[in-house]
C-alpha cells in the first residue's frame, strides 16, 4: 500500500501528474447509463468537488474511478493504470479509498474489531489502528461498542477509519457530510485537508454545497451521467 | 416459442420505447429470424419428421415382449440424444465465453440449455409413458431416470440464473460458470444414482431383443429427425436472443441520448439542498 | 490467501457467537424439521427387517441429512446476508482479497457452525428416532466428508445469489440438485455406520464424498473469483 506523502515533494510539478484521466466515459448499470460519456481530468493534490441533482451519476463516477463500476465505452485512467482492464483495475482498487452510502461494517462486532479486521484485510498491521481510533474519537468508551448500536454518525465515522487507515493516493468519498452534525462535518474538513497536505488527491460528492466550497479548490457539476460544467470555487453560484 | 414474438426473457433488453424506428430495424438487419438456411433445416426435419411417424408408428414391426409400446423408443432415445447434444453445446459455449467474452457463444449456450431442457421434459414424458404400458408405473427409480430429472432442474436452475436482474456481463459470466458445472453435476449425479440403484437390480428401460433392419432404420431416422428439429429450434432461438441483444444497442443509444438529455434543462440554483 | 482465508474464517465465527443465529435459529429449525418427520412418519408402523427396526428408525440417516441440508441452506445464506447488508463485498473487493482465499474463508465458517448443528441434531436424531451406532468412525469420517461438501458447493452457488433480491428461493433450486449426490452418499454411508445388518458398504460412499468435496474445493477455487468480480 503505498503511502501518500513520500509522492510530492514539489507541489509545481505534482499538479501535472494525472490522478484521474476519463474521455467519453461511459458506464452501464445493468443496462442504465450511469455515466453517458465523462470527460474528467483531476490533477496529484487536488480536492474536487462533485455537485449536482440526484441520480446524476456522482457515486457511478466515484465507483468507477474506485474501480469497482464498469468502464462500458470510452477511456479510463487512473493515474498509469487502464480501467478497462481487469487486472489493472484490481491495483486501481488498492491505490484507492471508497467511501460509498454504506458503511461496509459489520454490525454485530465492536469498533475495535472491525477497525482490526480492515486493517488485516488490507494487509496493514492492526496496531497502525489505534492512533488512527484516537484521531476519530473512536478511542475511549467507542471501540468496545457493536457497530449495529452506533448513531449513523459515529457509523460513519468507523467508515471514514477505515479510509484513513488505508492512506490511499485517491480518496474517493460519496457524501460524507450526510447524517453528520456540523462538528462532524468540520471534522470531515479537517480530515480531507491534512490528507491533501500529505499529497492525496480528493473527490468527493455532497450536497452541502456552502461548506463544501470552502474546502475544495475545484468544482465539478455532474448532471445526466455527464460532467456539465467546471471551474475553481468561485465561479459557481 | 413461436418465432413471431420475441421472447420477453431479458427484460432490460427492452427499448424505453415501445416501437423500434425504421432506421433501426435497418441497422439491426432484418427482425425475422428465419433465413434460408433455416428454412432449409426445417424443411428438412418436417421430412424426417413425417418419415420417422411412417416408419415407427407403421412400417417398423411391433417388438417383440412390448408390443407397440416399444415404438416410443423412436421418440424416447432421439430425444436423450438432442438434449445431450444441447446440453453439450451450452458447456462448450460457456468455455468459450469465459475465455474472450464472445457474445455468439454466450447466447448459444443460453438457447441450447433452454432447447436442452425442452428436450429433457420430452424425454421424461415418453419415458414415463413407456414406462406405464411396460411395467405399470410412470415413475422407477431407475438411475436413468432419477438422474435425467435432477438434471431437469438443474438447467430449469441455469435458466433462472440467466434471467437474473444483473449487470448483462456478470450475468453472462455467472451463467457460463453454471453452464459448466452442471455438465459435471450430470456426471456426478448419474453414476452416484446409478452406483446406488445397481444394489437393487431393478428394470431397466430399454428393450431386450437386439436392433436390425426395419427397427434399426427407424431409430436412425428419428436420431436424424430429432437433431434437425433440435437444431432449428436452436436456429430461431439463438437469433431471437441476438436480436434482443441487438435491441439492447440500439436502446443504449437512446437511453444514452435520454440520459444526456437530462442535462439539458439543468440550472444549478434550482435544486438547493438537493432534494431534487 | 490462506491469511485471508483463516481471516474471514475467524471473522465470520466471530459475528455468529456476537449474533448467534445459528445458534438460536437454524439449529431449533433443524430439531424442529426432525421432530415434524416424526410426526409425518409415525412411529409405530410396521416394523421391518430382521433387525426389527421401526420404518423410523429406518428410514433416520436419510432425514437428518435432509434435515441437515435444509439447516445448510440457511446458515449459507446467513453467510452472504452478513456481507451483503451493508455492502461489505465492495470493502472485500477494494482491499484486494485473494477470492479463493475468501471462499475458503466462507466455506470454512460454514463448515464450523453446521458440524456444531449436525452435534447437536445427531444427539436428537438419536433421542428421537433411536437409531443404534455400530460404527462410530465411519459415522464421523461421512459427518466430516459430507459437511465438507455442502459447505464447499453451498458456498460456491451461494455466491452465485449473493446480494440479489431472489437469493433466497434462487439459492435452493441452484445448490440442492448439485448436493443430490451428497445426499445420497452420506445417507448410504451412515445406514452402514449405524445398523449392523446394513447391506450396503458404507467406506465407498465415503469416498465418494471425499471425491465431491475435492472436486468443489478446486472448483470453488477457481470460480469464486470471477463470481465476486460485478464488472
Amino acid at each position: 500500500m503505498s503511502n501518500a506523502s513520500s509522492s510530492t515533494r514539489d507541489n509545481n510539478s505534482s499538479r501535472s501528474v494525472k490522478v484521474v484521466q476519463l474521455r467519453g466515459a461511459i458506464s452501464l448499470i445493468n443496462t442504465f447509463p450511469a455515466l453517458a460519456g465523462v470527460d474528467l481530468d483531476v490533477s496529484q493534490g487536488e480536492i474536487v468537488l462533485l455537485r449536482g441533482p440526484n441520480g446524476a451519476g456522482k457515486t457511478t463516477l466515484l465507483r468507477l474511478c474506485a474501480g469497482l463500476a464498469p468502464l462500458s465505452g470510452g477511456q479510463g485512467f487512473i493515474g498509469e493504470l487502464d480501467l478497462s482492464d481487469r487486472a489493472q483495475r484490481r491495483s486501481v482498487r488498492q491505490d484507492t479509498g471508497l467511501l460509498g452510502h454504506k458503511n461496509s461494517l459489520y454490525d454485530e462486532l465492536t469498533v475495535e474489531a472491525n477497525l482490526r479486521f480492515w486493517a488485516k484485510a488490507n494487509r496493514l498491521d492492526p496496531k497502525s489502528v489505534e492512533p488512527v481510533m484516537d484521531r476519530l474519537a473512536l478511542n475511549k468508551r467507542l471501540r468496545s461498542v457493536k457497530v449495529g448500536a452506533l448513531s449513523a454518525g459515529q457509523r460513519r465515522r468507523t467508515a471514514l477509519a477505515v479510509l484513513v487507515c488505508r492512506r490511499p493516493k485517491l480518496w474517493l468519498l460519496d457524501e460524507p457530510h450526510a447524517g453528520l452534525d456540523p462538528a462532524g462535518r468540520d471534522f470531515v474538513d479537517d480530515l480531507l485537508q491534512h490528507a491533501n497536505s500529505f499529497g492525496a488527491t480528493v473527490i468527493f460528492a455532497s450536497h452541502d454545497i456552502d461548506r463544501a466550497q470552502q474546502v475544495a479548490n475545484r468544482t465539478v457539476t455532474v448532471v445526466g451521467g455527464l460532467v456539465k460544467g467546471e471551474g475553481p470555487v468561485e465561479n459557481v453560484a | 416459442m413461436s418465432e413471431s414474438e420475441p421472447r420477453s426473457s431479458n427484460d432490460a433488453a427492452k427499448p424505453k420505447s415501445t416501437e423500434i424506428a425504421t432506421e433501426q430495424t435497418a441497422s439491426i438487419g432484418s427482425a425475422h429470424t428465419g433465413s434460408r438456411a433455416s428454412r432449409t433445416i426445417g424443411i428438412a426435419a418436417l421430412v424426417a419428421v413425417g418419415l420417422l411417424a411412417a416408419f415407427g408408428l407403421w412400417i417398423s414391426p411391433p417388438e417383440v415382449s412390448q408390443a407397440d409400446a416399444a415404438r416410443l423408443m423412436y421418440v424416447h432415445l432421439p430425444s436423450i440424444a438432442t438434449m445431450y447434444l444441447m446440453f453439450f453445446i451450452t458447456l462448450v459455449g460457456s468455455i468459450i465465453y469465459l475465455r474472450n467474452g464472445s457474445r455468439f457463444w454466450d447466447l448459444l449456450a443460453g438457447a441450447a440449455a433452454e432447447i436442452g431442457v425442452v428436450f429433457n421434459g420430452l424425454t421424461l414424458f415418453s419415458g414415463a409413458i413407456w414406462g406405464k404400458p411396460t411395467w405399470g408405473a410412470y415413475w422407477t427409480w431407475d438411475p436413468r431416470v432419477t438422474s435425467t430429472t435432477v438434471m431437469f432442474v438443474m438447467y430449469i436452475g441455469y435458466l433462472a440464473v440467466r434471467r437474473l436482474e444483473l449487470p448483462p456481463e456478470a450475468r453472462s459470466r455467472r451463467a457460463a460458470v453454471l453452464g459448466i458445472l452442471s455438465f459435471l453435476n450430470v456426471i456426478v449425479v448419474h453414476y452416484s444414482v446409478k452406483w446406488w440403484r445397481g444394489l437393487h437390480q431393478g428394470q431397466t428401460i430399454g428393450i431386450d431383443t437386439k436392433l436390425d433392419g426395419l427397427m434399426l432404420t427407424s431409430l436412425m431416422i428419428g436420431f436424424v429427425a430429432f437433431a434437425l428439429t433440435g437444431a432449428w429450434l436452436l436456429m430461431h432461438r439463438f437469433r431471437i436472443e441476438w436480436l434482443q441483444s441487438q435491441i439492447g444497442e440500439v436502446g443504449l443509444d437512446q437511453a444514452l441520448a435520454e440520459r444526456r438529455a437530462e442535462a439539458a434543462g439543468y440550472n444549478p440554483s434550482d435544486s438547493v439542498g438537493g432534494l431534487a | 490467501m490462506l491469511r485471508d482465508m483463516w481471516l474471514i474464517t475467524v471473522k465470520d465465527i466471530r459475528i455468529e457467537l456476537a449474533s448467534r443465529v445459528v445458534a438460536a435459529q437454524i439449529l431449533p429449525f433443524g430439531l424442529l424439521v426432525l421432530i415434524l418427520f416424526g410426526m409425518a412418519i409415525s412411529p409405530d408402523l410396521a416394523v421391518v427387517g430382521p433387525e426389527r427396526r421401526s420404518v423410523l428408525e429406518e428410514i433416520a440417516p436419510g432425514l437428518f441429512w435432509i434435515t441437515v441440508l435444509l439447516s445448510s441452506l440457511m446458515a449459507l445464506g446467513r453467510s452472504f446476508a452478513v456481507e451483503s447488508a451493508d455492502g461489505n463485498l465492495d470493502a472485500i473487493l477494494m482491499a484486494g482479497m485473494d477470492p479463493a482465499g475468501v471462499f475458503l474463508g466462507k466455506a470454512g465458517a460454514v463448515l464450523a457452525q453446521m458440524i456444531a448443528v449436525e452435534i447437536v441434531l445427531g444427539f436428537g436424531a438419536f433421542v428421537v428416532f433411536g437409531a443404534p451406532i455400530d460404527d462410530p468412525g465411519l459415522l464421523a469420517a461421512t459427518v466430516a466428508l459430507a459437511t465438507c461438501s455442502i459447505a464447499l458447493a453451498g458456498t460456491l452457488y451461494a455466491s452465485v445469489g449473493a446480494g440479489l433480491r431472489s437469493r433466497d428461493t434462487l439459492v435452493p433450486l441452484l445448490a440442492l440438485p448439485v448436493l443430490a449426490p451428497v445426499l445420497l452418499a452420506a445417507t448410504m454411508a451412515t445406514r452402514d455406520a449405524l445398523f449392523t445388518d446394513a447391506t450396503v458398504a458404507g467406506w465407498p460412499w465415503a469416498m465418494l464424498l471425499a471425491v465431491f468435496a475435492l472436486l468443489y474445493l478446486g472448483v470453488g477455487m477457481i470460480a469464486f473469483g470471477p463470481l465476486m468480480e460485478e464488472t
